[in-house]
C-alpha cells in the first residue's frame, strides 16, 4: 500500500457521486487520472484490503429487520453449537468473543416475526438461552478508518 | 418506512456486493437491468436521500489496515442519561458504531454498545480511559469484549 492507496482509502469511504462518470470526477478531485483509480480500486479489492466498493443498504429502513444475540456455549460444545447457528442463513454474521456469553451473531430477516422464529429455532436445536439484543437507538453508524 | 419497488430492489440486487468498475458504473449497472443510466442514477438519489443507502464508497478490511485490535465495549448507563451520553460517544473519532441495547439483568446490565478499533492493545486501552472519562459516575460499570474468531461473515452488510 502506498500514498495513493492510501489516498484513495482515506478520502472515498462515503460520498462516492451520483453521475455519468463518477470515478473521473473523484479521479480530478484526488489528482490522479479516471483508469489509475479504477485500477486502483481493482487491486485493493483483489487483494483484500478493501472488502467491497459500493452503496451499503439499509436494511431496516427497507423493511427489514435486524438484532444482535448472543449465547453462552459450554466449551466443549462449541464447535458444534457454531455449526448449528452457521447453517442458519438469517445468521449474517457471527463471532467468538471473549466472554461468558461466548458467541455473538446478527440475525437478518425480512420482518420481526421471522426474527422471533429464528431465534426460537437456534433456542430448541441448541438448547441454550439466546440474548436478544435488538438496537433500542442508533447514535453513529460508520468510521473512518485511517490508512 | 420507505417503500421500494421492484426496481428499486432490482438496482439493489445489483449493486450490494459493489459498484462495477467501468468508466460509466450507473451506465453498466443499467444495461444489465433494461433500465435508462438516468433512471438507475435518480433512483439511487433517492434511496439515498432516503435513507436507504447510507453511504457509497470503500470499506475497508479492518485487519488490512492494521487495526488487528476491535473491541466491543459495553456500557451500563443510566436509562435517563443513555441517549444524551449514547450521543457523545458516538461522536468519539474511533468509535465505529455506537448503539442502546437492552439489559438483561442480572447476567447483563450493559445497555451502551461502543465498537473502537485499534492498532495495538495500547491505543484501544487510551481509547476506553478517554471513554471511562467521559461517561463519568454515569459509567455504572463496562467491560470489553474482544473477538477471537470470525465464525462466519456473509456478504450481507447493512451499513457501518
Amino acid at each position: 500500500m502506498d500514498t495513493i492507496d492510501r489516498l484513495i482509502i482515506n478520502q472515498l469511504q462515503s460520498d462516492f457521486p451520483i453521475c455519468e462518470t463518477p470515478y473521473q470526477v473523484v479521479a480530478e478531485r484526488l489528482g490522479l487520472t479516471e483508469a489509475c483509480l479504477i485500477e486502483r480500486l481493482q487491486a485493493l479489492l483483489d487483494n483484500g484490503t478493501l472488502t467491497r466498493f459500493g452503496p451499503l443498504y439499509h436494511a431496516e429502513r427497507m423493511g427489514g429487520a435486524l438484532t444482535l444475540a448472543a449465547v453462552k456455549v459450554p466449551t466443549e460444545r462449541f464447535t458444534e453449537v457454531t455449526a448449528i447457528i452457521n447453517a442458519f442463513p438469517e445468521v449474517a454474521h457471527n463471532y467468538a468473543r471473549t466472554h461468558v456469553l461466548n458467541m455473538w451473531f446478527v440475525i437478518a430477516t425480512e420482518s420481526l416475526a421471522q426474527q422471533q422464529n429464528t431465534i426460537t429455532a437456534i433456542e430448541q436445536q441448541t438448547g441454550l438461552r439466546v440474548y436478544n439484543m435488538p438496537k433500542l437507538n442508533e447514535y453513529f453508524v460508520g468510521l473512518k478508518l485511517e490508512a | 418506512m420507505f417503500t421500494l419497488d421492484e426496481t428499486d430492489l432490482a438496482i439493489m440486487h445489483a449493486t450490494q456486493s459493489g459498484l462495477p468498475l467501468t468508466p460509466h458504473p450507473y451506465q453498466t449497472i443499467a444495461k444489465q437491468l433494461g433500465l435508462s443510466a438516468e433512471e438507475v442514477m435518480s433512483r439511487m438519489i433517492n434511496m439515498q436521500e432516503q435513507g436507504v443507502i447510507r453511504r457509497i464508497g470503500v470499506v475497508p478490511n479492518h485487519y488490512k489496515l492494521g487495526y488487528r485490535f476491535n473491541g466491543m465495549t459495553v456500557w451500563n448507563i443510566p436509562d435517563e442519561v443513555i441517549d444524551e451520553l449514547g450521543e457523545q460517544v458516538g461522536q468519539l473519532d474511533f468509535v465505529s458504531h455506537c448503539y442502546h441495547r437492552p439489559r438483561h439483568l442480572p447476567e447483563w446490565p450493559y445497555n451502551l454498545f461502543a465498537m473502537v478499533h485499534g492498532k495495538s492493545q495500547a491505543a484501544v486501552d487510551q481509547q476506553i480511559k478517554v471513554m471511562s472519562e467521559l461517561l463519568g459516575k454515569d459509567n455504572q460499570g463496562h467491560e470489553v469484549l474482544y473477538s477471537t474468531e470470525i465464525l462466519k461473515k456473509t456478504g450481507f452488510r447493512s451499513g457501518g
